[in-house]
């Protein structure tokens, strides 16, 4: 055992804390989930391998004299998921310096603050890699089974791109503090890792819409003006991808980058933790100017004093707002090709229904949780003189008000385009967004509105359910927007699925709550 | 000097008080319930309350405000076990316990936060569990966590309160303000909840359960967390809502405050009242030799053979 105080008796009580938070979050009391959970993570491994050796075993040999097509995809595809990462590390490095859990304990005790920051920092380096790596690691498997172990160094870039990541966001957290000071840091921080996070995507499918009319990432790199515009296969810009192909120099060059970048964030930043979690502390205590402008009172009936709480309270958390609209951001390469065809007369228009009715559910389902399960109150709600059931449909009026003030515009441009496709989308919005806050209504439970990213473990059930009736209603919608009746038969199904999830609901079996 | 004042009455003293660089003492209620021979002139400036916060039965009829028989909650092991308990209108009643005791689960219970599996509960008159709805407009919850909004400001907040009790929003709006001026926290109107101490956000709390005139004020650990100015704010707004027929009842395990403010204490121990009364019945219950409530209480849960 490490001497307390020291970076390695921190690493073992962060490593202690994070496996029993894992444990929690995945089995929590029940331990027999451990092995329902164990057979689950093989069973899908083995489908993911299976999946990766009929895509890729005949294509194992690529690398060796990859063209500048190829270096181009891997490159984007590299781009893609490092923004991803960087996204995910200034989250996690925002957590850092604004979760008060233990760090009033440690900044107050004689210990270095710094060393503790070290292995924050560090520790954020795997998770965002493993992310990365998990659905990759069945296609490295069966690329280096059939094409040798220079594949295996894919895990070494992966590596590589989130110590890059990490010392990318660190950097940026502390400009943003030195910039705009700790009081705003914590909520713009946030809404640029949203935006971070989807924009190299989203930038790929808008330059996909104005080269081809489609929304595919990949098709950049069939433009041949990119293709033109790349440097040769010699040039720098390149080495991540000829890492990734398996290249040794390029690898060791980028790791040794990395490691630099990595160790260079942890010197120059880790005698300031100290300093910098103070701020933050002091800015979440401070009084900020007060806003002059009064309430005044109205005559409210519950319902609407219910469905107003619900907006002011989604459009004045910034944080929550720029995670429920993270979903809309990829709508809006969906929303430039509705403009586009709209000019052009293109015919495509009916292709973006199932978009907008899986987005309408997906949505739905987030503010459905906030609204119920992620109510502040809830025994000022419960000891207020109104049956719950109009409190629940004042809620369910809310979230489909909101659905309803953000999904208008893109039906009525649709509609204009294509009139029935966009009668079709309305529907389908408005079904597949009441199916979704019917669910979560179902699996209500209590939770803090700050839990919102965690709200996939609290059910896995409604979790699947959500999204098993957002696609299925997308399908159907993409059925009827085409006139066949066979749409019927998905919508069938989907009812079918929704009724099932219905009668094992914990509203209909309290008991088994 | 009447009790209750006019709001006019109210303003002019606010304004006095404000200029004069004496120590302001607690003010005092206007609003609300018709103390006996004195016309609030709020309730008669008033619009009639609308008929959705109007008790089925009315609560003038019945003196008693909360009458229990037999209550009984069971979770792994009894909570509340056939508890017997009545509280007079107008009456501040204390219930004492050691942790565990089940005096929350009680008052859960009343409230309609939790279901009891048998007996029965009454509120003026109201039978709270085949009329939950009609029980909740003349009652109020305060517990030991402020549950608030943190991005509301408190005017807002009351106004929220204001809206699911369906009071009129003139009558809600002095109300509100009345009461956070006089709970100190006129200054913090307009600021986000988010931004106030632990025990401005009690106050808050505790501003949303009066803003609808309740009847019956119930209240888990109201002190927790309260300064010592601002306890005794709570304590002479809670009294003076008893002056003005209200019920409280309120769970403390700051014995002290029991002992300032309680007409009757009821002391809990394993889900069942162990002793009931006055301060001095309490005493002679525990047996001589007992002067402080302190000694009484530890005693009388010692005798039971009950002591944590």
């Amino acid at each position: 055992m490490s001497r307390p105080g020291t970076i390695g008796w921190f690493a073992v009580h962060e490593a202690r804390l994070a496996w029993r938070d894992w444990l929690s979050l995945f089995i929590g009391r029940r331990r027999r989930r451990a092995v329902g959970l164990a057979l689950g993570v093989v069973i899908v491994a083995l489908l993911l391998h299976g999946l990766a050796y009929l895509m890729l075993a005949s294509s194992a040999n690529l690398a060796g004299d990859a063209d500048k097509r190829v270096l181009l995809v891997v490159t984007g595809a590299l781009l893609m998921s490092w923004s991803m990462m960087i996204s995910q590390a200034l989250e996690s490095a925002t957590r850092a310096f604004y979760a008060r859990g233990d760090l009033d304990l440690i900044l107050t005790s004689p210990v270095s603050a710094g060393r503790l920051f070290a292995v924050r920092v560090a520790a954020m380096v795997m998770p965002i890699m493993l992310m990365t790596v998990l659905l990759a690691a069945p296609f490295i498997h069966v690329l280096a089974w059939y094409g040798g172990a220079r594949w295996l160094g894919a895990y070494a870039v992966a590596l590589a791109l989130a110590m890059d990541a990490v010392a990318v966001a660190m950097l940026l957290t502390v400009a943003m503090f030195r910039a705009i000071g700790p009081a705003r840091t914590r909520s713009i921080a946030q809404i640029v890792a949203a935006v971070i996070g989807a924009a190299f995507a989203i930038g790929m499918q808008f330059a996909a819409i104005v080269s081809y009319g489609g929304l595919s990432r990949m098709t950049f790199a069939r433009l041949p003006m990119f293709v033109e515009l790349a440097p040769d296969r010699g040039s720098v810009i390149w080495w991540p991808a000829r890492a990734l192909l398996g290249e040794p120099t390029a690898l060791a060059v980028l790791m040794g980058l990395s490691i630099a970048a990595f160790a260079a964030t942890i010197y120059f930043f880790a005698p300031r933790f100290g300093q910098l979690a103070l701020a933050a502390g002091t800015a979440s205590h401070r009084t900020m100017p007060r806003r002059r402008r009064r309430t005044g009172f109205h005559d409210w009936s519950p319902a609407q004093a219910l469905r107003r709480k619900e907006w002011m309270l989604l459009v004045r958390d910034p944080w929550l707002m720029s995670q429920t609209l993270m979903q809309l951001l990829y709508l809006l390469p969906a929303a430039f090709l509705l403009w586009r065809n709209f000019y052009t007369g293109a015919g495509t228009s009916a292709l973006l229904v199932p978009i907008l009715v899986v987005a309408g559910g997906q949505l739905a389902g987030g503010l459905a949780w906030l609204a119920v399960s992620g109510e502040d109150a809830p025994e000022l709600i419960a000891t207020a003189p109104v049956p719950a059931s109009r409190v629940l449909r004042a809620k369910a009026e809310a979230v489909l008000g909101a659905i309803a003030v953000v999904f208008s515009p893109l039906i009525v441009m649709l509609a204009l385009a294509a009139p029935f496709a966009g009668l079709v989308a309305l529907v389908g919005i408005f079904i597949a967004a009441g199916s979704a806050t019917a669910i979560q209504f179902w699996f209500r439970t209590q939770a803090k509105r700050t839990l919102f990213r965690r709200r996939q473990t609290s059910s896995r059930v409604a979790n699947i359910a959500e999204a098993l009736s957002s696609i299925g209603w997308a399908g159907t919608s993409a059925l009827a927007a085409t006139g066949t009746w066979l749409a019927i038969i998905p919508g069938i199904l989907v009812l079918m699925i929704v009724a099932g999830v219905w009668l094992i609901s914990p509203v209909r079996n309290p008991a088994a709550t | 000097m009447p009790l209750i004042r006019s709001p006019i009455d109210l303003r002019t003293c606010r304004k006095k008080t404000h200029s004069s660089t004496r120590p302001r003492a607690p003010p005092e209620l206007s609003f609300g319930v018709a103390h006996s021979g004195v016309q609030d002139a709020f309730a008669r400036s008033a619009p009639p309350i609308p008929h959705f916060v109007q008790p089925s039965v009315n609560p003038a009829h019945s003196p008693v405000a909360l009458e229990i028989r037999g209550l009984t909650k069971r979770f792994e092991r009894p909570a509340v076990d056939g508890l017997n308990l009545s509280v007079q209108a107008g009456e501040f009643y204390t219930l004492l316990g050691p942790n565990g005791a089940g005096k929350t689960t009680t008052l859960r219970m009343v409230t309609g936060l939790l279901r009891p599996d048998h007996g029965s509960i009454t509120v003026f008159g109201v039978d709270a569990l085949d009329d939950p709805v009609g029980a909740k407009r003349i009652m109020a919850w305060v517990s030991d966590e402020p549950m608030l909004y943190e991005k509301l400001t408190p005017l807002e907040y009351l106004d929220f309160v204001a809206g699911l009790w369906g009071i009129d929003s003139h009558l809600a709006s002095v109300r509100a303000r009345d009461l956070l001026s006089w709970l100190d926290l006129a200054p913090h109107a307009d600021e986000r909840c988010e931004r106030l101490s632990k025990g401005m956000r009690q106050k808050v709390a505790l501003a949303g359960a009066l803003v609808h005139e309740p009847r019956l004020i119930i209240l888990d650990e109201p002190f927790t967390g309260l300064d010592a100015g601002s306890a005794r704010l709570v304590k002479e707004v809670l009294k003076e809502r008893v002056r003005a027929g209200c019920s409280v009842i309120m769970t403390t395990h700051i014995l002290d405050v029991a002992e300032r403010v309680a007409d009757r204490i009821g002391v809990m121990a394993n889900g069942a009242l162990i002793a009931e009364g006055t301060l001095a019945e309490l005493h002679r219950q525990a047996g001589s030799g007992h002067t402080s409530l302190e000694d009484t209480f530890l005693m009388l849960v010692a005798r039971n053979g009950l002591a944590e």
